[in-house]
């Protein structure tokens, strides 16, 4: 088990954000977590990252209790791209890419060849090349976001966390984007757990293994695609009437209003 | 989004390269700047006189010179030990400013402004004042009492930033405002209580060189060294602290550790630059900006460079404080400042609207 999250509860405030979850996650598996706003999905990708604290619970990575691993084990197991964060204008996006190798990186190592040509190369994939010689404070929310999944990427981390990837994508690059993060999972050849926080459904349905599908701080459904977008689970968690189809190439379910 | 194919793919990507050809030419600079500020002065000596006396010190040249003894003494008792005080105190000032500037993530943090320097002069003053006796041979009391009194400033200063709950520039430096004023005050109660007689020796409060010894610089040296090592070894992580600490954990930087090295170095490499010299402003935020303009923001490039600057620029500030008005002789914090408030009017127009994250 690459993550082990046994009976884990947030709080904010008084208000529960995460109300006793329990999950797991396996080797080789491409998560989605989906649901309505505030529902917990971005809390409990925090929480896994160690950004913060159940306030009960256990939350074991590779079977060490994650509340007792240095930032910088938890570093080289775990990358994460967050939502929407504040970044320095004046940095150029290698050096930003760059900040990914840290990990693997003593703290008078400075980076080697290597490291550039894994920068490199995850600039590359994102398809960001041609913005070397810009810098963060000069580029768009798109680009931004593509910035930041190079980054995990030059992480090299068996585990991935994203928080809404595509948020400022138009569609093509959304699926681009979204076609990227589950390349860059097989790559990692069944060892690797990508988790991600996302809103659109039929994205969720099409590239995902697994989905789990929150409410007010709880998972209501936790299984394939099929099995978790059903008619009767998004009407009465989103609210509102849909109707489900299947999608002709794919087989997976397609949810239109 | 086409897939580009770039004739320079290699380039993309330049692993980074330690600025070693400008560190050498800056210390090319600092040299021509201190034989300039050694030879140029009340009494104008040759820089070929500057020159000979420095290589037979340094027992590289064996003739005679002709120099009158009223020359020597100059040169080496008066002129020599001021121009090293100063390049020593700017480098600590740039190095310092630098890394204020990258911990708070505030292009505006100077030692002076953020209330750290007059920290340290209080804790100096308290030491001056106290009659314990403060030099023991090559130990000196002085900067430590200094950095004692920065770092109570600093973190004061650092809290009610955080407290305040307002990331904008503004609140560190008022913080800093707040509490320099506070310590200056305090001072300034002090130094109107003290003996009459000490009074004058407390002049090097006002900033300036003009008491000047071999002995201050060999006594902050230890200190400037220990924090200037800390600060450099700490520059590549000082590059991940620039994103939001929660990201930069992710990446595995264990920040509170980081913050806390760092505020310490800065603050004795502060503290160590204000014992002997005073209050001087501005060099700490002048030096990494233009940097920073000219080489962009990687620390490892930023931090040595902006020593190197501190040190040239307080050379030849030093060297227009006693000059411009000659035979009267500036505290050399007059001229700092006179090139500085306009320069810090500049950045704060430039990073209006940006936020604290900006940098």
């Amino acid at each position: 088990m690459v993550i082990d999250l046994q009976n884990i509860s947030f709080k904010y405030g008084s208000v529960n954000v995460i109300q006793e979850i329990t999950a797991h996650f396996n080797p080789g598996e491409l998560v989605s977590l989906v649901g309505p706003n505030g529902a917990g999905k971005t809390t409990l990708l925090k929480l896994i990252s160690g950004t913060l604290k159940p306030s009960s619970g256990k939350i074991y990575i590779y079977d060490q209790l994650s509340h007792n691993l240095t930032n910088k084990k938890r570093a080289v197991w775990i990358s994460m791209v967050p939502q929407n964060p504040k970044l320095p204008d004046e940095i150029s996006i290698p050096d930003f890419v760059m900040l990914g190798r840290n990990p693997h990186l003593g703290l008078l190592q400075w980076e080697s060849k290597k490291d550039f040509r894994i920068a490199h190369k995850s600039m590359s994939l994102t398809e960001i090349d041609y913005l070397s010689k810009r810098k963060l404070g000069e580029i768009s929310g798109g680009e931004r976001q593509r910035a930041m999944l190079a980054l995990a990427i030059t992480q090299e981390s068996p585990i991935m966390l994203l928080d809404e990837p595509t948020s400022n994508l138009d569609i093509s690059h959304q699926i681009k984007i979204i076609k990227l993060i589950r390349k860059i999972h097989e790559q990692k050849s069944g060892f690797g757990v990508t988790i991600l926080a996302i809103h659109d459904l039929n994205i969720a349905a099409q590239f995902s293994d697994r989905i789990l599908l929150f409410s007010k701080g709880s998972i209501a459904a936790d299984g394939t695609p099929k099995e978790v977008l059903t008619k009767n689970n998004i009407e009465s968690i989103y609210g509102s009437e849909v109707t489900i189809i299947t999608h002709p190439e794919h087989g997976t379910p397609v949810i239109i209003s | 989004m086409k897939s580009t194919t770039n004739t320079n793919d290699q380039d993309l990507v330049l692993p980074y390269k330690y600025p070693w050809n400008k560190i050498t030419i800056g210390i090319i600079i600092i040299f021509i700047c201190a034989v300039i500020g050694v030879a140029v002065g009340s009494v104008y000596i040759p820089v070929t006189s500057v020159l000979l006396i420095l290589l037979s010190k340094l027992n590289l040249f064996n003739g005679s010179i002709e120099l009158t003894p009223a020359w020597h003494t100059i040169i080496w008792n008066i002129r020599f030990p001021r121009v090293v005080l100063a390049l020593l105190v700017g480098a600590s000032l740039g190095i310092s400013g630098a890394t204020y500037q990258g911990l708070f993530k505030n292009p505006l943090a100077d030692p002076y402004l953020i209330g750290v320097a007059s920290g340290a002069s209080l804790g100096a003053t308290i030491i001056f004042l106290s009659g314990i006796p403060f030099t023991y041979g090559y130990f000196s009391l002085l900067p430590i009492a200094s950095f004692c009194g920065g770092i109570v400033a600093v973190f004061i200063a650092y809290l009610i930033s955080i407290k305040s709950n307002n990331t904008h520039l503004s609140t560190l430096l008022l913080a800093g405002l707040a509490i320099g004023a506070f310590a200056t005050a305090i001072t300034g109660i002090l130094m109107l209580r003290s003996d009459p007689d000490l009074r004058p020796l407390l002049s090097w409060l006002m900033g300036g060189f003009i008491r000047a010894q071999w002995s201050h610089s060999i006594l902050i040296m230890p200190y400037i060294i220990i924090g200037v090592s800390f600060i450099l070894g700490y520059s590549r992580i000082l590059n991940t602290m620039q994103l939001e600490e929660y990201y930069a954990e992710s990446l595995g930087v264990n920040t509170e550790k980081t913050k806390r090295i760092l505020i310490v170095s800065a603050t004795l490499v502060t503290a160590a630059a204000v014992s002997f010299s005073g209050l001087i402003g501005f060099v700490g935020l002048i030096a990494p900006h233009i940097i920073r303009l000219l080489w962009g923001t990687d620390y490892r490039t930023l931090l040595p460079l902006s020593g190197l600057m501190g040190a040239a620029f307080l050379i030849l500030a030093d060297l227009a404080a006693r000059t411009i008005v000659s035979p009267i002789e500036l505290p050399v914090g007059i001229i700092t400042a006179l090139v500085g408030s306009p320069f810090f009017v500049y950045v704060l127009l430039k990073t209006k609207g940006s936020t604290v994250d900006g940098y």
